[in-house]
């Protein structure tokens, strides 16, 4: 498991003595259905952004869109596949493929 | 001046923990182990401690909230016994593995069925691979001292590994004996204060403990507390000997009774090993050389003193007041394994003894010496002590 630390460089018992590091774990690393977005359908609604329960889709505001806010993406390293945006959707426009599509 | 008293193993280790004066205490009433926690409690009453007792509707409850404690930084302590035990089990592997200092004396008691409140160590056995350090206690004052050298050994920064103080229900703990009492501010001294790593009160150095540990580093948590474990083994005999620089009395891994120069040697832990001091001096008055090894220490279980106790013997024979069904008994197994590469094996014998509080008569424990002495052992063959056929 490349990144990781060996046994004598953490602390012990699983403490946690940083405040503030969820940042730090990636729980993209779970997925396995990948949400894609197509902005052709997309109206901004930001659904998605609302339901997200990892805060993983970006939102912005914006001069270019209608209401004024654009759904800006998703972060694949805290995506966790579990396809609440997808089911939310009012239009549909977040599909789910699974992560084996994505493999090199 | 240390004091003499007479009273019960349980009110001696009572004593241990109002001088070590813990943070917190929190305990479920089990048969045998009820007075240690009713004495303590009075003294909580009295004001002779600053403890929080926190009386718990189950021991499931108890060491939850010792766990909870110890990981706010408090120093803690509880007691159990056998079925109390059992129920505390998944967060007894918990506060192992959560490095935290807590001492639990265990009033050694039979796990049912069917259902039995007297002495064995079927308890102690339960929890041997919980990541505990486990104590063994001949009597009342090994009892209380080793209650004392617990919290030291356990609080330790590179050990960091919660101690059981093991003594047998009712013979030890319900019995009345004397047992040397050391002033209050000696044992305040020597155990110091505790100064927690990650205290979860301390606002100002926020931690987390007890996150989901997943297959990225719950291996490596394991590997640490064996690391503890190693550290508790080499720790152990400097924490024994400042206790002996404070009271005289000598602490090593095994207690060794006579067996420089012994032939056969019988290996029993707790309070049995008094009858067995007495059946070896008798032994030793017909000229016959036999001798005892006392383990004070069975977690780390201490593999090279073993070894130097016992190669060369002509016999060994171990005695288990617990069975593993279907496998050798817990103390037979590792005695045994222990002397796989040493120069010259004994002759070895398992026998299994006292269940259920069922008494341990010097008769018994001559059978298994003159087992041992007429060459009748049998390396595999598990036999039984006061058992009828
Ligand atoms: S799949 Fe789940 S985690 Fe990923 S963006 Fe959608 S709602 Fe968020
Ligand atoms: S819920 Fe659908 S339409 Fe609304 S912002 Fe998300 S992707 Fe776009």
């Amino acid at each position: 498991m490349p990144g990781l630390k060996g046994w004598k460089e953490v602390p012990i018992a699983g403490v946690v003595d940083t405040p503030a590091t969820a940042r730090e774990y990636e729980t993209g690393k779970w997925r396995v259905m990948r949400p894609i977005v197509n902005k052709d359908k997309c109206i901004n609604c930001m659904q998605c952004w609302l339901y997200c329960p990892d805060m993983a889709i970006t939102g912005k505001t914006s001069t270019e869109t209608k209401n004024g806010l654009d759904m800006a993406g998703i972060d694949m390293k805290y995506c966790k596949g579990c396809g609440t945006c997808a089911a939310v959707c009012p239009v549909k426009a977040i599909e789910m493929k699974p992560e084996t599509e994505f493999l090199k | 001046m240390p004091v003499r008293l007479e009273t019960t193993g349980a009110a001696a280790v009572a004593h241990a923990m109002r001088q070590i004066n813990p943070d917190v205490v929190a305990a479920y009433p089990i048969t045998p182990q009820t007075p240690v926690v009713e004495y303590f409690a009075t003294f909580v009453a009295n004001g002779e401690v600053d403890t929080v007792m926190v009386p718990v509707e189950s021991e499931h409850s108890a060491m939850s909230a010792v766990v909870g404690s110890a990981a706010a930084g408090a120093r803690t302590m509880t007691a159990t016994a056998a079925n109390g035990l059992a129920l505390m089990v998944e967060i007894v592997y918990i506060a192992a593995s959560y490095r935290l200092p807590i001492v639990m004396p265990i009033v050694n008691r039979a796990l049912s069925g069917p259902i039995n409140i007297h002495c064995d160590h079927s308890d102690a056995m339960l929890v041997r691979d919980s990541g505990w350090v486990q104590l063994f206690c001949e009597n009342h004052q090994e009892a209380y001292d080793m209650t004392i050298i617990a919290t030291k050994l356990a609080e330790n920064e590179k050990v960091l590994l919660p101690v059981m103080v093991n003594l047998d229900g009712f013979i030890t703990s319900h019995g009345a004996d004397s047992f040397e009492m050391l002033e209050d501010e000696k044992v305040r001294e020597f155990v110091g204060t505790w100064e927690p790593k990650y205290p979860l009160l301390d606002i100002a150095k926020p931690v987390t403990h007890g996150s989901i540990d997943m297959f990225d580093y719950y291996f490596e948590h394991h590997r640490q507390q064996e690391e503890g474990m190693e550290n508790a083994y080499n720790i152990i005999p400097e924490v024994f000997a400042e206790f002996e620089k404070l009271t005289g009395r000598k602490y090593d891994y095994l207690d060794l009774y006579k067996t420089e120069d012994a032939d056969y040697v019988m290996v029993v832990v707790n309070s049995t090993a008094s009858t067995a001091k007495y059946v070896v001096d008798e032994y030793r008055e017909k000229g016959i050389k036999v001798g005892l090894v006392k383990p004070w220490v069975f977690t780390p279980f201490p593999k090279e003193s073993f070894k130097n106790a016992l190669n060369g013997k002509k016999a060994v024979v171990v005695l288990d007041r617990a069975m593993s069904f279907g496998k050798e008994a817990p103390l037979y197994t590792l005695v045994k394994s222990s002397l796989y590469d040493i120069s010259e094996k004994p002759a070895m014998g398992s026998f299994v003894y006292g269940l259920g509080g069922r008494d341990v008569t010097p008769h018994m424990l001559r059978e298994a010496f003159d087992a041992a002495i007429n060459g009748e052992l049998e390396l595999d063959k598990q036999k039984y002590l006061g058992l009828r056929d």
